[in-house]
Order: structure tokens, then C-alpha cells, then sequence
């Protein structure tokens, strides 16, 4: 710690305790109210999530292969995609920038001391343990078979799996979200240091607003939705089931209705964390702030309306279908939106090739293809021929893994040396950022071609005509999961033997870049007044760049 | 599986919908070829003319433009208007049945296609079809929700329990082609399909004739309401006719207890046997007992098609209609008009009835 001037008196020549020295029992975890401790639980919950998440991926690649299916029989290759689904949406995905970087980096960039409810956001940490937790029950017990999108009357009359505890699962889950949604939503707009008025919050921070109303509005549906599945399993009281008088297409209304907002909560922070990337490492005011920011409120609210084209051959009526084709493809321009804008923020920039910035133009050129494919799909007439084959599956995967998961690992690196005071890998770094670029992209663009030839989705075996391309996807996802595994090892590496960060690495104007690395439990030893705008790399922003560089230099020599 | 089409990886063209989807397909892979490469390229470029010269330096601001906000804006909203009714005709034209066509039911069941022509022959995950002839499928499912893709043919529809749903095509080259199950239906989903074998027409015919016809649909329905489900004893006419006329029924429209006219289309008819109570015809007393669980899917589809045959020229645009200009079929005389006669597949409705 170099500030040598901010030392606890009474304990002169101790440096001063931060965040994580600030106790060390276990108790001391577990009761903390600390915004920045609960994130580093999630970080690490979430990570095993992502992990088991992960296993089931290669065991599904692996199984495709060969054409027959041989590795795995049927009923176990529908667990397992399945359980891959259900774990990577709703305890890896939903949470990940959320429950981790936003947990953790929201306060501290608006110049608050915690979150508005600190009990409320132990609280949520605790939910999603619990409905985690259940769900895991459920898996070792026999898991699931219905897919993630639980369609009845296959998930409330057929299926002979755990559809209730894993739904029961879910459903405990989906109140953390709404916590946390909640929590974020009530801190943006009381908690901000004097001078950040709305417009010079981090736009990191109104995507994670815009989530966060997805996130309170959307997440109640579903639980709903799952609710009146269980009471349908049990009680057949005719909701879904038709043998009943039930509607089966009712539940993929109610379903979607909440699912396809969902993919935002799985998107909209990733594009905040880009957001930050692109100009700091371009060191330029973002391009079009006031769009980027209102794009993602008109993602949010449009998102809310466009469920039903999820559903164009299930049989809805036709003239449902145009219209949701229609709205879907004006939800598309927002998006379209921000590229532009994160491109023109390069323009006569000074770009530095850090890690966190290679994943930042690497979720440029990846999030460019699933949006453009999403435009395939909402256009109906192809989405016919389109939907339920791998050309879905190539779709989402670009958009939550090379969007969200690009977006996570970028944003990840790049506060690494804020969260835990040291420097990562540069090299390693580097390194895996690209195998995850080329492993994703060889195994997921194979896909689309796949399923513009008509291979279904959810085949546990296919016809032999597929195999070359299923082979190419395999292969691939080796290489992005040795890209994957990599940064496990070298960041926990750099906990110990990593290099001191310094407070400032990157030198940026930005008000976590003004405290400790990592900061004390309060955030900031005085509160900070703002007096300059978002990204602002001019001499205003009252930043001494002179102090900074010399001191990172000199942690650079020590 | 032959391979007709001209560019390699990818799927034979094989019906009237086919190059439309394909035109439409290519139209957006030229948008997203465009977009791509110039965000690409734009962004190598910017990332190496500006690449930072010495760390940490600081750029002169740019602000934002309110004129580029402008234009990239509206460009995208338009091209997304042109995809979206490139999107809207044809699909309009995959889920508008035409009027005439041959007529196909299809019933899922986890996890095979079971299939009934018109003439009576049954297939399972195999569908023969004639060339150049409009096949329209009344399809539902005796479990779960299926879905009938034949790649090929650039359609699918999904196949929902307690309902019909339809699909029409035409297929425009002769060929064998792959017949999938693309809505996930439990354990055995992927090993839910077949082959759809599309034939010359005189090849069509031999098949047919090679194949024993059972009762064709309307003789199996017209066995069931006579004799197996005793409907007659309510529906026969006469004076003590106690149930709603059925003749003329198909496609008019019915005025319900309660004031409600709907449409009887084939979803109300079979409502009526499974739910007669929900749908009361007005003038008449709730007294039809309901079937639900007395008839397998198979039977409701012949109840329904006899039902239908008792209303010729009632076929309008409904999806799955009766052939129009079909001669009258009564009570009396639909056993003997509905014997198959090996007539051409393209004249079938008519010689369908034709005593
Ligand atoms: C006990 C007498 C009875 C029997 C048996 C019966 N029905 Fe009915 N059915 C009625 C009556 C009465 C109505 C009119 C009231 C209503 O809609 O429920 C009716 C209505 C209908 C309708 C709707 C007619 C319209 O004009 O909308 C159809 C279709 C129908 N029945 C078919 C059948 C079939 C098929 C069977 C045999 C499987 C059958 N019914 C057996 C008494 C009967
Ligand atoms: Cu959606
Ligand atoms: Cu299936």
C-alpha cells in the first residue's frame, strides 16, 4: 500500500486494512454487509457454477462426435443439455456481471459506501446459495430431462425427472435476482456522491439500471410460470396440461414472456462492461454517451414486448407472428446503436492492446455476428425454417457467450488489480483471450451452417451427413476450454505471486481508479465530490496524472 | 440423400417455398457480410492508426455527433424493414393453406409420425408423396408437442396436443428426403423421424395401388358415429333427431348458448366430441356426453373428416378444407361414394366422392 499518509492511528507502521484484511474469520464473511466481500462470494459460487456448467458442455460435445449416440444414451444426453442450460442461464449467466462486477463496482462508481440494503444484498447472496444448493440436490439425485424452457405437457405430465425440486430451484433463485435488481435500482438513485448527476454515471452503471428493471419486472413471471407448472404436476388442476383443458402454448407465453427479457439481463451488463473497456483503453470519452445509455433503457422496455418470437411455428396465429416479427426487428436497432458508437470511440483514440481490451474488440466482432444472426431469426418467413435446429444454438451462443462471457472475463481482467491489489499475467493474459476467441468462434460458427442444413437442436444422435462439422465444433470447444481453464490458474496465481497493482494501473479518471486497490471496507477514506463528466480524460477531471504515473512507476521498480 | 442443390453445405431444394427462403437467406448473409466487414475493418484499422504511441497519453475529445447518431439509426431501421417483409410474405404464404390440395393426417406420438392419406393408406415415420402437387397436413399429437420439419422443404410447424395444426407444401424435385422431429419430446426426440419420399405422380399412383388402403378416413369415421360410438342415435336426422344437424355444418357458422357465434372449423368440431359442454349449439340441451378418452387421436381425425365429408363445398380458405365442388354426401350414400378409387392423386378429392 503505498499511501503511506492514510494509516489507522494506533497502528503506525501496519498498512491500513482493506476490504479483505478487514477480518478474517469465517463468521466475518459469512455476516459481512460488505458490498465487496459479498461480491467475492459470488465470484467464486458463480465460478464453480460456471464450471460444472462448462463439464456438461464438453460431455455434450463429446457425445456429438459420433453420429449415433454412443457415449452418452438419449436419457442421459437430455440431462445433460439440459442441466448445461439450466446451470449456465440461471447460476451462471443471470448473475455473473451482475451479482459479481456490479455487486462490486457500483458503489464504488457512483462514490457510495455500499449498496443502498446491505442486508437486502446478504440476503440475495444467501438465496441464490440456497436455491443453488437445491438445485445440485436435485442433480445428484437424478436430474432433469425437459430442456431449460420446461415446455409443458412434457414437463407436467411426462417427464419422470426432478422437474420439481430443480424448478423449486429456480424459483428460490429468482428472488435473489429481484433483490439484487431491486437493491441496484434503490442505491442508483439515492445513493450518489455529491456532483455524479445522472449523466456523468459510468454508462457500466445504466446498463446495470437497465437490468435491473428486466430483472424486478421479468423474474416475477417466471416464478409464476414455474409456480402454476408445479401445481399442474401435482394437483392437474388444467393449466397446461390439455388432457385437462389445460393450453400447452399458454406456458410458452408465460415463459417467454419473462425469457426473452432474460437474455437482456444475460446481455445488458455485458455491454456496460464493454462500454468502459472501449474508452478506457481508447483513453476517450465514450462516443454518444447520452445513446449508449438510453439504448439500453429501449432495449430493456422493448424487450418486454417482443416474446412471442419464440414462438412462430408453435402454432400462434399468423398476424401474432408478423407483428412480433416486426417489433422484433426494431428492438435490433438499439443494439445496432452502440456498435456504431463503440467503433467511433476508437477513431482517433490512443489504444493500448491490454487484455481486458483484446476481450473488448473480440466481443465487438462476436456480438456483431449474434446480433446480425438474430436478425435471421426475426425475420419469420426464415425463422420457419430456422428455429429449433443449431442455427438457434450458434445464435444465443454468440450473444451470451461471446457477448456476456467475453464481456465478464474483459471486465474481470481489466478490475482484476482493483478487486484484489494485483497485477494478473499480461502475457497469459493475452494469451487466453485469443485461444477463447478462435476456440469459440471454430466452435460455434460451424453451427450456423449445420443448422441452415436442418440438424435439429436437443439430437443425441443426427445423421451422417453432419458428422464433419460436429467434429470441427468439438475440436473447437477444446480449444475454448483450455482458453478457459487458463485464467482460473493464472489469476489465482496472481493472488499471491502477482504484482502489486498500485490504486491507479490502468490511469483512469474514473472514481473506483480514486481509491485503494483493493479499497477499504467504507470505499473511500473521504467522500468524494464529482466535478467532471464520465470518461474524462481531460485536465479537468481533477485527477494529478503526474502523481499517478510516478507512483505506478515506482511500484513498477519496487 | 441426393444432394441438388448448387452450393455445397447446404440443404436440397425441394419445394415452391425453397428458393424463396434460400433469396431471403443470401440477402441477409449479404447484409451481414457488409456490416461485418466494415466494423472489422473499421475496427483494425482505428486500432492500428491510433494505436497509443506512448502510454497513457491523452486524445483530443470527440464528443458525439447528432448527425452520424442520426443516419446509423435510421439505415439499420430501414434494412430491418426490408428483412422484415421479405420475412412476412413468405411466411404468409407457409402458414395460408391453400385452397385445394391433397389432404395428409399426421399424428405424433413419442416418438413416431403415424400418417393417414385420404385413400386410406397408412404410413409410419414415412410420408410418399406426389411432385408438384399441393399436400396439406392436419396434424396434432396423441402426448407431447412435436414438430414436423422437413428440411428440404424450408417448413416446419409444431404438432400440439388438444389441438390441429397445419403445414402445407409442395415439393418441386423428386428425392428422399429427411423428415425430423424439431420440438424436444423426451427420451427418444432425436430418434423421431423418417423420410419423406417424393415420387413421379405415376409412381405416386403405383405406390398407392401397391399399398392395401385401409378404410379410408371418412369410411373409419363414418364406421364410428354409425355403429362403434352410437352418435347416430342422437345425430341420424329423423324426427327424433335429439343432436344439432351435422350436415352443412363444416365451416358455417354456429350460434352458441350464450349468443357466441363461432366458426366450426376443425378445431370446433373436435371440441365438440371432446368438450361438448364448453360449446352448447343454441336450441339444443347440454345431453352429448363428452368422448374425451373414448377416442385415440386417429379416431377423432376420421370423426372429423367424416363430419367435414358431410359438407361439400364448404371448403373456403379453412386450412384442410374439403376439396370444393364435391358432390353431396349423405348419411345414405357417403359409404359407397367413399370407396378409394385409384384415380389420379391430383384429381383425388373429386373421384373421393364421385357415386
Ligand atoms: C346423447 C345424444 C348425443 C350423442 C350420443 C352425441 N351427440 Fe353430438 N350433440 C348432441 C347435442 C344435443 C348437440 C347440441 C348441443 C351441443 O352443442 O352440445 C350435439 C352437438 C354436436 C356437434 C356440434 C354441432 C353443431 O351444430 O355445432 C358435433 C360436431 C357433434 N355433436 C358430434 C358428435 C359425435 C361425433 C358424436 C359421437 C362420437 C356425438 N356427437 C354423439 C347430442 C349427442
Ligand atoms: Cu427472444
Ligand atoms: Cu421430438
Amino acid at each position: 500500500m503505498q499511501t503511506q499518509d492514510a494509516i489507522i492511528p494506533g497502528s503506525a507502521p501496519e498498512p491500513k486494512l482493506n476490504y479483505l484484511t478487514n477480518g478474517s474469520t469465517l463468521r466475518s464473511w459469512l455476516l459481512t454487509k460488505d458490498h465487496k466481500r459479498i461480491a467475492i462470494m459470488y465470484l467464486i459460487t458463480v465460478s464453480l457454477f460456471f464450471m460444472m456448467g462448462g463439464m456438461y458442455a464438453a460431455a455434450i460435445r463429446l457425445e456429438l462426435l459420433t453420429p449415433a449416440s454412443d457415449l452418452l444414451q438419449s436419457g442421459t444426453y437430455n440431462k445433460v443439455f439440459t442441466q448445461h442450460g439450466i446451470l449456465m442461464i440461471f447460476f451462471f449467466l443471470i448473475p455473473s456481471i451482475p451479482a459479481i462486477l456490479g455487486n462490486f463496482l457500483i458503489p464504488l462508481m457512483i462514490g457510495a459506501k455500499d449498496l443502498a440494503l446491505p442486508r437486502v444484498n446478504l440476503l440475495s447472496l444467501y438465496i441464490y446459495w440456497i436455491g443453488g444448493a437445491l438445485t445440485l440436490w436435485a442433480l445428484m439425485q437424478g436430474g432433469v430431462d425437459t430442456g431449460w424452457t420446461f415446455y409443458a405437457p412434457y414437463s407436467t405430465t411426462f417427464s419422470n425427472t426432478y422437474v420439481m425440486a430443480v424448478g423449486l430451484g429456480i424459483f428460490i433463485n429468482g428472488f435473489s435476482s429481484i433483490l439484487t435488481g431491486l437493491n441496484f435500482i434503490v442505491t442508483i438513485h439515492t445513493m450518489r456522491a455529491p456532483g455524479m448527476t445522472w449523466f456523468r454515471l459510468p454508462l457500466f452503471v445504466w446498463a446495470h439500471y437497465a437490468t435491473s428493471l428486466v430483472m424486478i419486472l421479468g423474474t416475477p413471471v417466471v416464478a409464476i410460470t414455474i409456480l402454476l407448472l408445479a401445481l399442474e404436476r401435482v394437483a392437474h388442476i388444467g393449466i397446461f396440461d390439455p388432457t385437462v383443458g389445460g393450453d400447452p402454448i399458454l406456458f410458452q407465453h408465460l415463459f417467454w414472456f419473462y425469457s426473452h427479457p432474460a437474455v437482456y439481463i444475460m446481455i445488458l451488463p455485458g455491454m456496460g462492461v464493454i462500454s468502459e473497456l472501449i474508452s478506457s483503453f481508447s483513453r476517450k470519452k465514450i462516443f454518444g454517451y447520452e445513446f449508449i445509455a438510453f439504448s439500453s433503457i429501449a432495449i430493456a422496455v422493448f424487450g418486454f414486448l417482443v416474446w412471442g418470437h419464440h414462438m412462430f411455428v408453435s402454432g400462434q396465429s399468423i398476424y401474432a407472428g408478423l407483428v412480433f416479427s416486426f417489433l422484433t426487428m426494431v428492438v435490433a436497432v438499439p443494439s445496432a446503436i452502440k456498435v456504431f458508437n463503440w467503433t467511433a470511440t476508437l477513431y482517433k483514440g490512443s489504444i493500448s492492446y491490454d487484455t481486458p481490451m483484446l476481450y473488448a474488440l473480440g466481443f465487438l466482432g462476436l456480438f456483431l455476428i449474434g446480433g446480425l444472426t438474430g436478425l435471421f431469426l426475426g425475420s419469420v418467413g426464415l425463422t420457419v425454417h430456422l428455429t429449433d435446429t443449431y442455427f438457434i444454438v450458434a445464435h444465443f451462443h454468440y450473444v451470451m457467450v461471446g457477448g456476456q462471457v467475453i464481456a465478464y472475463l474483459g471486465g474481470i481482467h481489466y478490475w482484476w488489480p482493483k478487486i484484489t491489489g494485483r497485477m494478473y499475467s499480461e502475457f497469459w493474459g493475452k494469451i487466453s483471450a485469443m485461444l477463447v476467441f478462435v476456440g469459440f468462434n471454430l466452435t460455434f460458427f460451424p453451427q450456423f451452417i449445420l443448422g441452415y442444413q436442418g440438424m435439429p437442436r436437443r439430437y443425441a444422435s443426427y445423421p451422417e451427413e453432419f458428422q464433419v462439422l460436429n467434429i470441427f465444433s468439438t475440436a473447437g470447444a477444446s480449444v475454448l476450454g483450455v482458453g478457459l481453464i487458463m485464467p482460473v490458474i493464472y489469476l489465482t496465481h496472481s493472488l499471491i505471486f502477482g504484482k502489486k497493482a498500485g490504486d491507479n494501473p490502468w490511469i483512469l479518471p474514473g472514481l473506483e481508479w480514486r481509491t485503494s486497490s483493493p479499497p477499504p471496507t467504507e470505499n473511500f477514506e473521504v467522500m468524494p465530490v464529482v466535478t467532471w463528466e464520465a470518461y474524462d480524460f481531460s485536465d479537468e477531471n481533477g485527477l494529478d496524472i503526474d502523481e499517478i504515473k510516478r507512483q505506478q512507476a515506482e511500484l513498477a521498480t519496487a | 440423400m441426393q444432394n441438388t442443390s448448387w452450393v455445397p453445405l447446404f440443404p436440397d431444394q425441394a419445394s415452391t417455398f425453397a428458393w424463396q427462403v434460400d433469396a431471403l437467406y443470401f440477402y441477409l448473409i449479404a447484409i451481414s457480410v457488409f456490416f461485418t466487414v466494415g466494423i472489422v475493418a473499421a475496427v483494425f484499422f482505428f486500432a492500428i492508426k491510433y494505436r497509443a504511441k506512448e502510454k497513457y497519453e491523452t486524445p483530443d475529445e470527440i464528443h458525439g455527433s447528432m448527425v452520424l447518431e442520426t443516419v446509423w439509426s435510421i439505415i439499420p431501421f430501414i434494412i430491418s424493414m426490408t428483412i422484415f417483409l421479405g420475412g412476412a410474405i413468405i411466411y404468409f404464404q407457409q402458414y395460408t393453406s391453400p385452397p385445394e390440395g391433397m389432404e395428409i393426417y399426421v399424428v405424433g406420438k413419442q416418438w413416431m409420425w403415424k400418417i393417414q392419406h385420404e385413400t386410406g393408406q397408412r404410413e409410419i415415420n414415412e410420408l410418399h408423396i406426389p411432385v408438384g402437387t399441393k399436400i396439406k397436413l392436419t396434424m396434432t399429437t396423441e402426448d407431447v408437442i412435436h414438430d414436423f420439419f422437413v428440411p428440404a422443404f424450408r417448413t416446419k410447424a409444431d404438432v400440439v396436443p388438444g389441438r390441429y395444426t397445419y403445414m402445407w407444401f409442395e415439393a418441386t424435385e423428386v428425392g428422399k428426403f429427411h423428415l425430423f422431429c424439431a420440438e424436444y419430446c423426451g427420451l427418444n426426440h432425436s430418434g423421431m423421424g423418417g423420410w419423406v419420399y417424393v415420387m413421379s405422380k405415376d409412381d405416386f399412383e403405383q405406390w398407392l395401388s401397391g399399398n392395401t388402403a385401409g378404410q379410408t378416413p371418412v369410411e373409419a369415421g363414418k364406421d364410428l358415429f354409425q355403429n362403434k360410438l352410437g352418435c347416430a342415435s342422437c345425430h341420424a336426422g329423423g324426427p327424433q333427431q335429439r343432436g344439432a344437424k351435422l350436415e352443412g355444418l363444416f365451416n358455417s357458422d354456429v350460434k352458441l348458448v350464450g349468443g357466441q357465434t363461432v366458426k366450426a372449423d376443425e378445431q370446433y368440431i373436435r371440441n365438440s366430441i371432446l368438450n361438448p359442454a364448453s360449446q352448447v349449439v343454441e336450441g339444443f340441451q347440454p345431453i352429448m356426453p363428452t368422448f374425451k378418452g373414448q377416442v385415440t387421436e386417429e379416431q377423432l381425425n376420421a370423426l372429423v373428416a367424416y363430419i367435414k365429408s358431410l359438407s361439400p363445398g364448404a371448403a373456403g380458405s379453412s386450412p384442410g378444407g374439403a376439396a370444393p365442388g364435391a358432390p353431396a354426401m349423405t348419411n345414405t350414400n357417403a359409404a359407397a361414394a367413399n370407396k378409394p378409387a385409384p384415380a389420379k392423386p391430383a384429381a383425388k378429392p373429386a373421384a373421393n366422392s364421385n357415386k
